[in-house]
């Protein structure tokens, strides 16, 4: 194998690459990157059984070939050098990296032991990557992180013609986003549970890609898979199983309480009461008048306290949140003014975001949050 | 411990100046009841006095403390239960009863703190008092030493034996030295005289694996790593060891007296009556231990962050795995389910397992603590039902309500233990 290629298109495509590798890789061919040279393109593939990764870059081709090197290393190496055009070529057991007057010789690993990069399942439609990598941001956030509760490390994706629903909840927080996106066949009424930490790196990398390509799989080749492309780029991710809650039935269909406050002045203030909280104690909200005042610390500890303007509908209410959660939601909403709904102070809140005061009340993106119940 | 030891320690005069010197800058006591859950079950069972007496559980269970009767035929703590009746088949063995000696210790303890308020309590039956605020009050270590032994006597009926010296381990090291109902005084100018003869496994942080790694240097003694290179150490044993135990070798130990709160974690633990490999029956054992912790921390008017399994096998490897809840808690529903995902993600297939243990740490007061709530859970949930059980149990004993799986069920294989 031997062939040449421009040093930005190689660091890129290696980083797209090696992303998914596993820190801790089941079996050591795993922590390597397959190169395929053949015809004028590059294929890079990783795959660690649960995520595989894909991208092909127009190279000139020497002499074609497959060979498998540590990935890690080989991320390191391409993003260290020089701008000038690259050279790989397999020697033995051994492939040698030439680039302007630096050298790299790194073994190889048996490619024959590699597993075989499962295959990606048929397109169900389009969706553009920026909107699409915002969506997952906004709701991953709320996603468990506790490996024992594997259904809740997950996105659920709910897909109803051009309509898709995503919601990620850890018990405390449930993130609802709605957005729409080109479907192949809009009769098309499906839904999956998708690893969360996977679909954000995901969406991120491919937020610069017009059109991704997001592929279900529907029986037959791709099941319990879900595939996404877009520029050149694949990439494979199995499936969650379990029972995501049915977490419609948790949307509060009332308010007695409604604030508006901005995002923004809200959150330094949180970020700053907050500091007088221990780890886990939460911030009080007083909501009342034509402020809300935020109380953090209690007893001989450290306190403090702030208040922000705010426009307040219905009854007054002071409630409780763990600070990072509120946090979180407010950093999420995505808009300069964060709208509150209230039922009671051990109710869930719902936070959701307008543009200008005016605005009526959308659902494009609803933040449930769980407050915290002070006793004694 | 024998009635006439006990009358023995009961007044000051009649015990005379003991095997003392000179006690000036001693102002470290470590303080260890004797015997202790033996001895607080002899205070109603006064027919048993000078007998063998094993506090413990279960034809399987360990041995949790021993009267000086029953050590003397060979019995010692931690020792499985069958082999400690082999060794003493007359001796009459006593089912622990934990809320009892709760009970003493917080007596003891507060004994303690009206002396000095420098009291750092190691665990329900030790503890270290610093005593350079109180001598002017009370008098000379000694004399202070004998006064705590003798109200401890007065008024909770069990004896102890104080260790003094001017630091820490020393001061631990003197009170094993002088068991039961003694005290030992290390002078400041004795303490390696002291010190250096001793086996070096009463060195703080010295374990049976650190103790293999010194006998194969060749070092038995205290003596022997105190006249070893620093540097020689370092490199045997690794930096921080190494250090520590030539430090420790030298007599000098700066940990201060700290007081903290007592309990800083609640445990249960049960050996099987015989080794299980069903997980059902782990199960359910781990569901009666988070009862039992549930309970006491509730009792307690705690709630606790971290919880803790302990798993031996049937070869005693032993293996912990704790997790920090995202909310503290104190309902046993939440122990259970925890202990349990820790034992499931320990990914045993039929592994024979000797005992289980629930433990719960980071407790902190149950006041003022704030509880996430989490969504779609109803607002009064198990913990208000298990609030209402703890009531049921005090009135009515603790078998008046039990988890539907403990129930003990006429069959008589069922395995379970008590």
């Amino acid at each position: 194998m031997k062939f040449r290629v421009e040093r930005d298109v190689l660091a890129d495509a290696v980083a797209w690459a090696a992303r998914t590798l596993p820190a801790r890789p089941a079996l050591p061919v795993l922590a390597g990157l397959v190169l395929t040279a053949e015809g004028d393109a590059l294929t890079l593939s990783s795959f660690d059984y649960e995520v595989s990764a894909r991208v092909e870059i127009p190279v000139a081709v020497t002499t074609s070939g497959t060979t498998l090197v540590s990935g890690r290393l080989l991320a390191d190496i391409a993003r260290s050098l020089p701008a000038q055009p690259v050279v790989i070529e397999s020697e033995g057991t051994r492939i040698v990296i030439t680039c302007g007057r630096s050298t790299f010789t790194l073994p190889t690993l048996p490619v024959e032991d590699y597993p075989q990069l499962p295959a990606m399942p048929a397109t169900s439609g389009t969706v553009e990557g920026s909107l699409f990598a915002a969506a997952v941001a906004q709701v991953a956030i709320a996603a468990g992180r506790d490996d024992t509760l594997p259904t809740l490390t997950g996105i659920r994706v709910e897909i109803e013609g051009g309509n898709i629903v995503l919601a990620a909840t850890d018990r405390y927080r449930l993130a609802v986003r709605e957005f729409t996106w080109q479907p192949d066949s809009p009769k098309i009424s499906t839904n999956a549970l998708i690893p969360a930490r996977t679909l954000a790196d995901t969406a991120k990398a491919l937020a610069s890609v017009d059109q991704v390509f997001i592929a279900l799989g529907d029986g037959g080749a791709g099941e319990g898979l879900i595939g996404f492309e877009g520029n050149g780029r694949r990439t494979t991710t199995r499936l969650l199983d379990g029972e995501f809650p049915k977490y419609r039935t948790l949307l509060p269909s009332e308010a007695a309480t409604i604030a508006l406050v901005d995002t923004s002045e809200l959150a330094d203030a949180v970020k700053r009461v907050s500091l007088v909280a221990e780890r886990n104690t939460p911030v009080r909200l007083a909501f009342e008048g034509a402020e809300v005042v935020l109380r953090a610390g209690t007893g001989d500890d450290a306190q403090a306290s702030e208040a922000v303007a705010c426009n307040i509908e219905g009854d007054g209410l002071e409630i409780a949140f763990n600070p990072t959660y509120l946090l979180d939601g407010l950093a999420s909403v995505d808009r300069s003014i964060a709208r509150f709904s209230f039922t009671q102070a051990t109710r869930p809140a719902v936070l959701t975001g307008l543009a200008e005061a005016s605005d009526k009340p959308s659902d494009e993106y609803r933040y449930l949050l769980m407050p915290v119940r002070l006793t004694g | 411990m024998s009635r006439n030891q006990v009358r023995r320690s009961g007044g000051l005069a009649q015990r005379g100046p003991q095997k003392h010197g000179d006690d000036a800058g001693c102002t470290i006591l470590h303080i260890d009841m004797d015997a202790f859950f033996a001895l607080v079950e002899l205070r109603t069972r006064p027919e048993l006095q000078g007998k063998p007496v094993i506090v413990g559980g279960g034809s399987r269970g360990v041995v949790l403390s021993a009267t000086y009767e029953a050590r003397a035929l060979g019995v010692h703590s931690a020792m499985p239960m069958s082999r400690a009746r082999r060794l003493a088949p007359e001796a009459v063995v006593i089912a622990p009863d934990h809320r009892r000696y709760a009970e003493v210790s917080r007596n003891v303890m507060a004994l303690f703190n009206s002396v000095t308020p420098l009291v750092e309590p190691l665990s329900l039956d030790e503890a270290f008092l610093d005593i350079s605020g109180t001598i002017r009050r009370l008098g000379s270590p000694i004399a202070i030493a004998e006064l705590i032994r003798s109200r401890v006597v007065d008024e909770q009926g069990i004896t102890c034996s104080v260790g003094i010296a001017t630091t820490k381990f020393v001061a631990k090291i003197a009170s094993a030295r002088c068991k039961p109902d003694g005290v030992l005084v290390v002078p400041a100018d004795q303490v390696l005289a002291f010190l250096h003869p001793l086996p070096v496994a009463v060195l703080w942080g010295v374990g049976e694996r650190t103790e293999e790694q010194l006998t194969r240097l060749g070092l038995y003694t205290v003596g022997d790593i105190a006249n070893m290179p620093v540097a020689t150490l370092r490199r045997a044993l690794g930096q921080a060891t190494g250090t520590h135990l030539h430090t420790l070798a030298w007599g000098i130990d700066p940990r201060a007296v700290t007081p903290h709160e007592p309990e800083k974690s609640i445990s249960a633990e049960e050996t099987f009556n015989q080794d299980i490999d069903d997980p059902e029956l782990i199960y359910a054992k781990l569901l009666h231990l988070a009862d039992e912790v549930g309970t006491r921390v509730r009792s307690a008017g705690y709630v606790t962050r971290t919880i803790a399994i302990k798993v031996r096998f049937s070869d005693f490897t032993t293996v912990s795995r704790s997790r920090t809840l995202t909310s503290p808690t104190d309902v046993t529903q939440e122990l259970y389910e925890t202990a349990r995902a820790l034992y499931d993600s320990l990914g045993l297939e039929r592994v024979r397992v000797r005992l289980v243990g629930v433990r719960a740490e980071g407790l902190r007061s149950a006041d003022g603590a704030a509880q996430q709530l989490v969504l779609g859970a109803p607002a009064q949930g198990r913990r208000e039902a298990e609030v209402a059980v703890d009531a049921l149990r005090a009135r009515f004993g603790a078998g008046a309500v039990l988890p539907g799986r403990l129930v003990e069920r006429a069959d008589p294989a069922d395995n379970s233990t008590e």
